[in-house]
């Protein structure tokens, strides 16, 4: 499934360009950290390396696989969760895969239990918390035990606490050897986690560096600029 | 007028045995159409939700149409099939509540059918993607998105009720509105008012406005108590 090769990806819905010839290599391991202003397409390369977006050029080589060999899972920005119960909410993602309802149901209940969710597992999903449902989406992926595991903003309006919670998660998927693709605004974030920085604009990776050079020194003007808060188009104060 | 409002007021207090009789078949006759509706609409409308085929678009717009189907329509129907000539002739239903059954039935499948399908759409686009990174099949997702949407789907299958229950037309021209046999509340409504029998009219009507009513206010309940409990 590793190294992943993607090369000249492009994706223009309806003509307007937003990924053009981009062009990226991850390995199978730590944490990848995508970066960029918005607009990006940060969470479209997540989208498109999920499957769920056909590109219009470019190709993806997961190893020497056109197709990823591995289990493949997503935490979306507001993840989806059933009227169901918390407990269901993760065994239902487990009836897919070959094995007994008794496993599934022990899987489920040892997840929750890692992100600190066991005692609402009987809770209707849909009435916790923004940080408990972030916690609830990571249960449901890492029960997946998932090679790659794309995390679009997990932490996008959580408070310090809630973040920290998630961080931790995010930490035990990467050491328990899933290769983690994340995205965030969050450059503390981004600091605290990531082994590597992808950064994204103008529809192209302007800079792929390990997060201490990158932070350290960012080379490209786009990153630098980013870096500082500016704008990446100029607003006309003055007339 | 005063008179007449309390004598339908004392056929409802003294429990008149003929109008429990009317009321009796037409919960009956209402609920077993409701069941077979809710049996074959509730999974259709899931499945054209999520599914993709040529000609959906035509089919949902077909499926849409249909809910304003026109009774009388599908009594005439019913009644070429059922009868004696018709290709379902040879099992003796028309002028049966089997009959009125099948009336109603067809009624209420359109309308659950098309009101799922659009409930379940709705939750499809929010859902797919997840569902389809899982591996989840088609069949799962019809299954697990009927489970998801069921209180709004509950909602739509107390429509469906409301539909068979206040129905005319089919069931008099299938059901033939026999007295003891295949009267029901609108059937008796109407056919009562014509003989002038006011009394009787209006207690069926009363008897038919508080179920219609009790229907909503039973869905109005769910609603928010669904929303309360499960968000």
């Amino acid at each position: 499934m590793f190294p992943l090769q993607v090369s000249g990806l492009r994706f223009a819905p309806e003509g307007r360009t937003v990924l053009d010839g981009l062009n990226l290599e991850l390995s199978g391991e730590g944490i990848s950290v995508i970066l960029g202003p918005n607009g990006s397409g940060k969470t479209l390369l997540l989208r498109l390396l999920a499957g769920l977006l056909p590109p219009d050029a470019g190709t993806m080589l997961w190893g020497a696989a056109a197709q990823p060999d591995g289990r493949l899972a997503m935490v979306f920005q507001q993840p989806m969760l059933l009227r169901m119960s918390v407990f269901t909410n993760v065994e239902f993602a487990l009836r897919p895969q070959t094995m007994s309802s008794s496993e599934r149901r022990q899987r489920s209940s040892e997840v929750l239990e890692r992100v600190g969710l066991a005692h609402r597992a009987r809770d209707c999903a849909r009435l916790l918390s923004g940080g408990e449902r972030q916690r609830l989406a990571l249960a449901r992926a890492w029960a997946m035990r998932p090679r790659l595991l794309l995390l679009d903003e997990p932490t996008a309006s959580l408070d310090p606490s809630a973040t920290e919670a998630v961080e931790r998660i995010i930490r035990e998927i990467r050491t328990e050897g899933a290769k983690v693709l994340m995205t965030t605004h969050n450059l503390g974030q981004a600091t605290r986690l990531a082994d590597d920085i992808i950064f994204l604009a103008d529809g192209r990776v302007q800079e792929h560096e390990s997060a201490q050079r990158f932070f350290a020194r960012p080379q490209s003007p786009a990153a630098r600029a980013y870096m500082q808060g500016e704008l990446p188009w100029r607003i006309a104060f003055d007339r | 007028m005063t008179a007449t409002l309390f004598d339908a007021l004392s056929l409802l207090g003294h429990f008149d045995h003929r109008l429990l009789d009317i009321v009796g078949l037409s919960l009956r006759v209402s609920l077993s159409a409701l069941l077979i509706g809710a049996l074959i609409g509730l999974p259709l409308g899931a499945w054209l939700a999520v599914a993709s085929f040529p000609g959906r678009p035509l089919v949902n717009v077909g499926l849409n149409a249909l809910m304003g189907l026109p009774s009388v329509v599908v009594g005439v129907l019913v009644y070429l099939a059922l009868s004696r000539s018709g290709p379902l002739g040879s099992y003796g239903l028309l002028f049966s509540p089997a009959a009125m059954i099948v009336a109603q039935s067809l009624l209420v499948v359109p309308l659950i059918a098309a009101v799922t399908r659009q409930i379940v759409e709705d939750a499809w686009k929010e859902y797919a993607p997840e569902l389809s990174l899982i591996g989840i099949s088609r069949r799962q997702a019809v299954a697990l998105l009927l489970t998801d949407c069921r209180f709004s789907l509950s909602v739509a299958t107390l429509a469906g009720l409301g539909r068979a229950m206040s129905e005319v037309g089919a069931v008099m021209i299938v059901g033939g509105n026999i007295d003891g046999y295949t009267r029901v509340m609108t059937t008796a409504i109407a056919l009562e008012t014509s003989k002038g029998d006011l009394a009787l009219s209006i207690a069926l009507g009363l008897v038919l406005m508080t179920i219609i009513l009790g229907l909503n206010v039973a869905a109005y309940v769910l609603r928010c108590w669904a929303t309360r409990r499960y968000g």
